[in-house]
């Protein structure tokens, strides 16, 4: 269900399977155009878990999905900050970052950084999207004019309008080593990544190849 | 390990990567020709996917694309594409 909760950023909303049980897991989602290729599975590696006995809470990010927040006003720090706020407000015991999510992902939960992918990885990826979009329609844009423009102004990346803030925060966002966390590799779940398809997909074997690693992890 | 692949490990390899991309079947893809339409011809294979598609193979074949090699004739066509894998790949 939907449950709205009061963050930093404003009432924001999450998905939530709460049964108030002891295993509490806070997900946080992929980012941007991946965030769309792997809501489905995202959602159905949830209903697993709430299959398996154990609770999850997926919030918005402030400026994304639901939020009513501006993207353009958001930084790593006031994305971590709110990751660290529905950890308590949740309750979470255990923490499940999606791709680059693993860059705001507070360090004392333990838990899993599902194909984690640092900050600088995501942008440079949105980078080469906007020049190959743009020299589609005969516009010859760089790498290194976009990001100066970014760091001054913000930018315009596959459709999400990012302030100079974030820009200057993902150039230099490394995925930093997490003791408590455990790496799952995309080869753990078979098959290739969701986010690289085309159009948004779904393989019910993905979602139970990753909830199986969490509930045994958990239960066993 | 992927130092020495020769030229049809990595017909294999890109072509894999497009099933992956675009949620094709292996008979599908094995039926890519050198003439079949890529970027511009595929609607959903939209700036977005292309952008996926070119990561994945850098680090699938472990080379480096520059933003700058990239045009729409190297994206135009899968004998294209290929041809330019490989030659990037020596």
């Amino acid at each position: 269900m939907i449950a709205a909760w009061p963050s930093p950023a404003g009432e924001e909303y999450a998905l939530s399977f709460d049964r108030g049980r002891a295993h509490r897991v806070l997900v946080l989602p992929a980012w941007f155009d991946e965030s769309n290729k792997l809501r489905r599975f995202t959602c159905e590696v949830m209903r697993r878990l709430d299959g398996a006995g154990i609770d999850s809470f997926l919030p918005d990010l402030p400026g994304c999905n639901e939020s009513q927040a501006r993207l353009e006003e958001q930084s790593l720090a006031s994305w971590r900050t709110e990751a660290a706020e529905a950890s308590a407000y949740f309750a979470a015991t255990h923490l499940l970052a999606l791709r680059a999510a693993a860059t705001i992902a507070p360090d004392e939960l333990a838990g899993w950084r599902y194909a984690p992918l640092a900050g600088t990885s995501q942008l440079r990826a949105l980078l080469r999207a906007r020049v190959i979009s743009s020299r589609e329609a005969g516009r010859d844009e760089n790498r290194d004019a976009l990001l100066a423009e970014g760091r001054a102004r913000g930018l315009e990346l596959g459709g999400y309008r990012l302030g100079a803030a974030m820009i200057a925060d993902l150039e230099s966002a490394e995925l930093a080593p997490a003791p408590r966390q455990r790496d799952i590799a995309q080869g753990d779940l078979g098959g290739a990544g969701l986010w690289l398809r085309a159009e948004p997909d779904h393989d019910p074997r993905q979602a139970d190849a990753l909830a199986a690693i969490i509930a045994m992890d958990l239960l066993a | 390990m992927h130092r020495h692949a020769a030229a049809t490990d990595i017909d294999a390899m890109l072509r894999q990567v497009l099933r992956d991309v675009l949620g094709l079947s292996a008979e599908r893809v094995a039926d890519f020709t050198p003439e079949t339409g890529l970027f511009g011809h595929l609607p959903e294979l939209d700036s977005m996917a292309v952008a996926g598609l070119l990561t994945e193979v850098e680090d699938r074949i472990g080379i480096v694309i520059e933003d700058d090699e990239v045009d729409g004739e190297m994206l135009e066509s899968y004998g294209a594409l290929l041809a330019f894998v490989q030659a990037k790949r020596g």
